[in-house]
């Protein structure tokens, strides 16, 4: 379209910077989204210890979108990262090895992404069946693994005897989840910022590439194991923190932080909100956190059949046309964001010809 | 020592009969079915009610859980996943798990979460002395039926018209469709097959691997190591794998019980890192 233009680097260049700020640009819609989310620190403090609930899975889902939805990497053993972090951050409150929680998680996101890093080459190579059968192995061997070390991780009675600390020095965890909200919630703020920053740098668009179509990506230049390594491991990283998360607040781990519902779960909140956009996973939190309370009031022990009826549906009915659902409000949220009066006018529009 | 190569025949000889079904569709079909190990539930329990409630006799129960299983898996494999072959690895992974799910919700619901046995023949139980050496009469038993089952499933599918149907219709299914051959309806009777074949392992296997609501997920990922490292281009391959994990397994819980199923694990992973094909592949296919 302005061929010319871009033919010379200096107009490339702003041409793509303008693309990359675009694409940085905070839509009115996700302001809404998170002001609406710190807001029921307020407004529903009552609702606060299954909002924490939520959160953590919200973040377990983030990551796992970083992996699924970005670089198309299919899991089944989520599980595995957000155990390790689960019983990092248990281990170093129980012994004390690392008081404060905030210190504490740190390290528990450090030992999943470690481990992510580790088994990050195993998941390189292969197929989707491959991969989904590596992870979902290396997920039951950890978890054997914890079952096994009874010594360490108290074995199928969780690692109990967890005294949690004040975060920071200052809030102490208290009985109604207050302080484990406003951590949690901050935890889960601070990382999607930074995931939304690495997604939208050229690296997220380069790992993009690589799931649309490897090959073509590898002959323009881009190389597939350093950066799926990379995100294996940020994501792995996630999902530690959120497994320490879930420890810190609950005060309390086991081995179902390692299972595999939770591996499977995870997936179906990341498919309910939608793959590859970061939302997808929070707002798929959100509903399925709300609808397991809501039902398993109903029927509490047959929550799973409806889990399992649910995805049934999904994929029959067709996850494309589920995301349609929503693609009027995506239309009304790109159109609010369209509006800026600080713009331009159309004179800024032709940068969308930037696109192939 | 013979011993355990014998448990571990007789185990391996149980998995490739649970899990020949699924090295078609997964292997051949390349349809990732996560939910195989709930029709060999469907077939144990099947099985179950038949025998225990019933009163029938144990080897028209064994035959009873072929036909449910087989007819379970024609129902579901005509009605729903005849929509999911043509989608994503992704979709066809949630779609299985989903039947999991709602298989182990509803055997919880309608059979109880415990664990439970199928009343055994006492012409079946003890030992019986081969070669002068006591084997169980009920593993012997597992081994022959196993063991003619593997043969005619090699026949069926290298000899027949309709093993010649199946290989090409999972080889090119368009070609095959313009030979006139009924795709649809050779992959309905092949899924329903293998889902037999499944129920029917299930059935043979409650005295062994135990029959409880979580089955299908406790041993989902044997049925997978058998498929993956035994690779998909023959039935021999996933037979010789079926025998190596089952010896394999038992031989490990017997000599290092400490590491559980350690062993299991790691040798897949190491396989599938070695070889992502399987170990048995055929040179040059695809």
């Amino acid at each position: 379209m302005r061929g010319p233009d871009v033919s010379t680097s200096a107009a490339l260049a702003s041409a793509i910077s303008a693309q990359f700020s675009a694409r940085a640009r905070w839509s009115p819609l996700e302001m809404v989204f998170w002001l609406g989310a710190f807001s029921t620190i307020w407004l529903l403090p009552e609702q606060h210890l299954i909002l924490t609930e939520i959160v953590i899975w919200a973040l377990l889902a983030l990551s796992l979108d970083l992996i699924l939805g970005y670089a198309g990497i299919i899991s089944l053993g989520h599980a595995a990262f957000f155990g390790v972090g689960a019983y990092t951050a248990g281990l170093l409150a129980k012994h004390a090895l690392v008081g404060e929680p905030v210190l504490a998680l740190l390290v528990s996101g450090l030992a999943g992404g470690a481990f992510g890093f580790a088994t990050s080459f195993l998941v390189l190579r292969g197929t989707d069946l491959t991969r989904l059968m590596v992870t979902l192995g290396v997920a039951l061997l950890v978890r054997e693994i914890a079952n096994r070390a009874a010594w360490l991780t108290g074995g199928a009675d969780g690692l109990q005897g967890i005294d949690m600390q004040p975060v920071l020095g200052l809030f102490r965890f208290d009985l109604y989840g207050h302080t484990a909200y406003i951590y949690s919630l901050t935890v889960l703020f601070v990382l999607f910022l930074l995931a939304r920053r690495v997604v939208g740098s050229p690296f997220g668009l380069s790992l993009l590439a690589i799931k649309g179509n490897p090959l073509r990506a590898s002959a323009v230049g881009i190389g597939q194991t350093w950066r799926l390594v990379g995100i294996y491991t940020l994501a792995a990283a996630y999902a530690g923190i959120a497994g320490g998360l879930l420890t810190q607040t609950t005060a309390f781990t086991s081995l179902e932080s390692l299972s595999f519902d939770r591996s499977a779960d995870a997936l179906l909140v990341l498919i309910i909100g939608g793959t590859g956009h970061l939302y997808g996973g929070l707002i798929g939190a959100v509903v399925f956190r709300f609808a397991q309370d809501w039902i398993s009031t109903a029927t509490p022990q047959y929550w799973q059949f409806w889990i399992g009826l649910f995805l049934v549906l999904i994929v029959l009915v067709g996850r494309d046309r589920i995301g349609g659902w929503f693609a009027p409000l995506r239309r009304l949220a790109d159109r609010i964001s369209g509006w800026r009066p600080w713009r331009p006018g159309p004179a800024a529009a032709p940068d969308e010809g930037g696109r192939p | 020592m013979v011993t355990i190569l014998f448990d571990g025949i007789a185990y391996g000889m149980l998995l490739f009969v649970l899990a020949a079904g699924l090295s078609v569709t997964l292997g051949l079909m390349n349809f990732v079915n996560l939910a195989h190990g709930a029709f060999a539930m469907a077939g144990g329990y099947a099985a179950l009610v038949v025998v225990n409630r019933l009163g029938v006799p144990f080897a028209l129960g064994l035959v009873c859980a072929f036909l449910f299983s087989a007819a379970l898996g024609a129902l579901l494999e005509r009605t729903l996943y005849v929509h999911v072959y043509a989608k994503s690895h992704l979709d066809q992974v949630l779609f299985t798990i989903g039947l999991v799910f709602m298989s182990v919700a509803i055997v919880d619901y309608t059979m109880g979460s415990s664990q439970q046995f199928i009343a055994i023949p006492p012409s079946l139980q003890g030992q019986v002395t081969v070669f002068g050496l006591g084997m169980s009469k009920y593993r012997l038993m597992i081994i022959v039926i196993c063991g003619i089952l593997t043969l005619l499933l090699q026949l069926g599918l290298t000899r027949t018209r309709f093993g010649s149907r199946l290989r090409a219709a999972v080889d090119d299914q368009r070609v095959a469709r313009g030979l006139g051959i009924n795709v649809g309806a050779v992959f309905a009777f092949t899924f329903a097959l293998g889902s037999g074949l499944a129920g029917l392992g299930g059935a043979l296997g409650a005295e062994i691997l135990g029959l409880d609501p979580i089955f299908p997920l406790k041993y989902m990922i044997y049925f997978l190591i058998v498929v993956t490292v035994g690779g998909t281009s023959s039935i021999t391959g996933p037979f010789l794998a079926s025998l190596l994990l089952g010896i394999g397994d038992v031989a490990g819980k017997y000599y290092v019980p400490q590491f559980g199923a350690f062993v299991i694990y790691t040798i897949m992973i190491v396989v599938l890192i070695w070889r992502p094909q399987g170990l048995f592949v055929r040179k040059g296919a695809r």
